[in-house]
């Protein structure tokens, strides 16, 4: 079988010669280690390759997309492509116009995967350590995982991209027991392939531990509206859920009741409200110099003082909504096409200190850290890995976690607080159309949000 | 795949080789149009030895490179679990049928054909209404070999049909949908357009819902949302093994409602996630997970049945790794209750179809909260309107431990679940209004 440099060649002619008003490759070849802890033993280490390749065909406005990690009889693949595309085609094809690149972009970080294995694992034992040293603790779990994907693109206009893609995810989580109880809790960490910010976690590691035997003693909280104080992390993964994914223009170009709704200018939160996604901010995990259509990343303000003043594009929605592409289409790998998705998305500093912001609360609840979330577009839910109930200004008695929920078009309005501490969360994963996870960052200073639900008892 | 095996054995006490070979075919709609169709060829082989004593794992799409997939294996074997179980040698596996020619010979013009008609009928009830649609047909091969003499070989057909509609008034959003999947292709789109129109029926009106404890009906859909993902980890035999399952100890002891009966089964004709023998090489039976409400079995692979000290269940599953414990087809038994009958019963309280985000929280421990995406009120049993800025909380050990009803008429939710509607007398409800 031919390797990715050598498909390559022999696809951009193919390119040219195909039947289609656009038509792109994407090669890539992978390496992958990952090393699980389940308790205090290594359950299970592997190491894994893949090569594979897809052809993305645009025909009168319809997509065929065609994968496959057999990489003979590419000419095949373009023909099934262009046919698939042909039979879905039936208007006009429209792309927002890019120059066409020709780079090969070097590789920062030295790749994780160069890092023995024992070496990784020496690290993890030190931390299953800890972990095990805290007393009544039931069982634990540590995910590592680490990546290295070298991809060439190619398309009909002429762009040829080399582009490499290191990813380092870290989960660690401990589980305490008692009387048929169990609580859990958690600790996410991620790296655009820098191994070293996987080292020294030893304090985190040993308090998330405590944390999980903690629970055990901690009541749930009442379920009902209450003013929110939402830490860096968890203030990340709202921004992300509750207004993000609402910002991907793949979701609004073609339905013109959400174009109403979502029109640039639009108040959706307080005059110091600034939400940006920036793929060009250099080193976090949804850092790229170019989009998996070929497009160079952009820093794009979606909310600047309180307004809606931008949207997250592919090429197509882009064109049909007649604004700038901005370089948002990625793909998680080669059986997949680019979608619209975010990168680094976060909640720009603000003037207040923490102190400010829960000062003046009689009664409410500081959240931490995160289990996850999710979005309908107009509702939304995240869950704290932490929670502590807000008495008279100070951070009372810790919580069992809680799930917070919201409307974006009022949550974001009940902003009415940012400290100017912004921290990035590298740690999450973003999912979409089936394609999960996606290496994405999300941050925010500490925010105050009003009127927030929360479910409990 | 034998020379793999054969110079596997090389470095190694005893090895494994899996292979998977998969096509898909499918066909998007967006907006209500044909958007996209996809092609995706794959072919995959995992390497499982035992080197002095300890497992060592490698993956590759390469098929020929054999040297680095071997070289892999044996790095991560100096640092794996000691292996504590034999590969099963040859033995005779039930047959199953899953496959079904017809699904691969179904041209995607067909299937273009299915999801417009699909879409037409939804559109016709609800003009207004924006579908995303996907029509999908999946040809899957896999293969086991092992040095002990185990071979397994299969194939396996999957059609699935989705709709995910979405109507939006003013910023009001209503999200309704439905998915269905078999080994057999499916012909016509009339039953899952008739639980989508349905779900716009009842979803017309919006009700208020106070602030308290009320009366919950689980749809099927709901029962997957909020209750499922909980009961998949805790009759995990790992989970059970570290004793982080809630009802690790109660083998025999009855922990739930004796209305309820779950069992796992991966031997249900044209069932996508059937199959004649586990990932491992180990038949497939039917398990008995609860019994009238008695903790009946957990599901087991053979590492960790052995370390457990019991057999495999014939339950491991491949997500990418290791094989690990997983349910085929979790099948909950329908009770005697029409839902209609259950519904009537309800003085005031909630039918909940999707509880959003209620797998976030701590679902080993068995809690959930959820914003309501989609689910009624009723009012003198009386299903009255579509609820919304609703958050509903509980613990899937308190809600089943006692239930007022399991309903008569059970459904596929997803390929992997059959569950009848569960009806439970409280559950903490806060809402916005």
């Amino acid at each position: 079988m031919p390797d990715i440099e050598t498909a390559a060649q022999q696809l951009a002619e193919e390119l040219k010669k195909a039947k289609a008003d656009y038509i792109e490759a994407r090669l890539e070849r992978s390496q992958r280690s990952h090393i699980t802890y389940r308790g205090k033993e290594l359950e299970s280490a592997g190491q894994s390759t893949a090569v594979g390749g897809n052809i993305r065909a645009l025909v009168r406005g319809g997509w065929g997309f065609v994968s496959f990690n057999d990489l003979d009889d590419l000419p095949q693949r373009i023909e099934l492509a262009v046919k698939q595309a042909t039979l879905v085609g039936r208007e006009e094809s429209r792309l927002a116009p890019v120059e066409p690149v020709v780079d090969t972009v070097a590789s920062k970080e030295d790749s994780p995967l160069t890092i023995p294995l024992a070496e990784k694992k020496e690290l993890l034992d030190e931390y299953n350590q800890i972990i095990w040293s805290t007393p009544k603790l039931q069982t634990s779990v540590i995910g590592y995982a680490d990546s290295h994907q070298q991809t060439i693109f190619l398309s009909s206009a002429g762009s040829r991209i080399e582009q490499p893609r290191t990813d380092i995810t870290l989960r660690l989580s401990a589980v305490a027991a008692a009387d048929g109880d169990v609580q859990q809790s958690g600790l996410s960490l991620g790296s655009r392939g820098n191994f070293d910010s996987m080292r020294h976690l030893h304090k985190d590691v040993e308090e998330m531990a405590k944390h999980a035997v903690e629970l055990l003693s901690a009541p749930r909280v009442k379920g009902g509206e209450y003013t929110v104080v939402l830490d860096p992390v968890l203030a990340g993964v709202f921004v992300h859920e509750a207004f993000g994914h609402l910002s991907e223009s793949d979701f609004v170009y073609e339905d013109d009741r959400l174009r109403e709704i979502m029109v640039l200018g639009k108040k959706f939160g307080s005059h110091e409200l600034n939400i940006v996604d920036s793929a060009d901010r250099p080193g976090l995990r949804g850092s790229y110099k170019y989009d998996d259509e070929g497009v160079p990343a952009t820093k794009t303000y979606l909310i600047k003082e309180g307004k809606l003043v931008g949207r997250l594009h592919s090429r197509e929605t882009a064109a049909k909504m007649n604004e700038k592409p901005t370089g948002n289409a990625r793909a998680i790998n080669y059986r997949y096409p680019p979608i619209v998705r975010m990168t680094n998305t976060y909640i720009e500093p603000g003037k207040s200190s923490f102190d400010d912001i829960i000062a003046g609360i009689k009664e409410g609840v500081y959240a931490k850290n995160w289990f996850g979330g999710t979005t309908s577009m107009e509702m939304f839910t995240f869950s704290a890995g932490e929670a502590y109930m807000i008495r008279h200004g100070q951070i009372a008695e810790a919580l069992r976690p809680v799930v917070l929920t919201g409307n974006v078009f009022t949550t974001l309005n009940n902003i009415d607080a940012i400290a100017g501490d912004l921290d990035m969360n590298q740690g999450g994963g973003c999912g979409k159309g089936g394609q999960f996870p996606l290496p994405v960052s999300n941050g925010s200073p500490h925010i105050r949000i009003s009127r927030c639900l929360v479910g409990g008892s | 795949m034998e020379n793999i095996l054969a110079q596997a054995r090389k470095v190694s006490e005893a090895a494994e080789v899996f292979e998977v070979a998969a096509e898909e075919t499918s066909v998007q709609f967006e907006a209500n149009r044909l958007k996209n169709i996809q092609s995706k060829q794959s072919t995959g082989i995992a390497l499982r030895i035992i080197r002095e004593g300890r497992l060592g794992y490698a993956t590759t799409t390469e098929l020929d490179d054999v040297k680095n997939l071997i070289d892999n294996a044996a790095e991560t074997a100096r640092f794996g679990m000691p292996a504590k179980f034999e590969l099963p040698p040859s033995t005779p596996y039930p047959k199953i049928d899953i496959f079904d020619p017809a699904v691969e010979a179904t041209p995607p013009e067909n299937m273009d054909k299915l999801g417009q008609e699909l879409i037409e009928l939804i559109t016709k009830h609800t003009p207004e209404i924006l579908c995303e649609a996907m029509v999908s047909k999946d040809a899957i091969s896999v293969k086991l070999l092992n040095s002990q003499g185990g071979q397994a070989e299969y194939k396996k057909s999957i059609f699935s049909i989705g709709i995910y509609g979405s109507l939006i008034r003013g910023t009001d959003m209503l999200f309704v949908g439905e998915s269905q999947s078999s080994c057999h292709p499916i012909t016509h789109p009339r039953d899952i357009a008739k639980t989508v129109i349905r779900q716009l029926e009842l979803a017309k009106d919006q009700a208020p819902v106070p602030t308290r404890q009320l009366p919950v009906i689980f749809t099927p859909r709901g029962a997957a949302s909020a209750l499922v993902p909980s009961l998949v980890m805790a009759f995990n035999g790992k989970m059970v093994l570290q004793g982080a399952s809630p009802i690790g100890s109660k083998l025999g002891q009855k922990v739930f409602d004796s209305k309820i009966s779950l069992w796992d089964d991966p031997t249900v004709a044209y069932r996508p996630h059937s199959r004649p023998c586990d990932d491992e090489g180990v038949a497939s039976r039917r398990i008995p997970l609860i019994e009238q409400g008695v903790v009946a079995s957990f599901l087991y692979d053979l590492q960790t049945a052995a370390l457990a000290n019991t057999q495999s269940t014939g339950s491991a599953s491949r997500g990418g790794g290791l094989p690990a414990p997983s349910p085929s087809s979790f099948i909950i038994a329908p009770g005697k209750i029409a839902m209609e009958d259950m519904v009537k019963d309800i003085k005031e309280g909630l039918v909940i179809e999707q509880l959003m985000g209620a797998e976030q929280g701590n679902i080993l421990g068995g809690d959930f909260s959820g914003n309501v995406l989609l689910g009624y009120k009723v009012e003198s049993g009386k299903i009255v309107g579509r609820v919304k800025n609703t958050m509903v909380s509980g613990n899937v050990y308190q809600v089943l431990k006692e239930v007022t009803a399991v309903g008569s008429q059970a459904e596929w939710v997803g390929g992997s679940l059959y569950t009848p509607p569960l009806y439970c007398p409280r559950l903490s409800v806060a809402s916005k209004g």
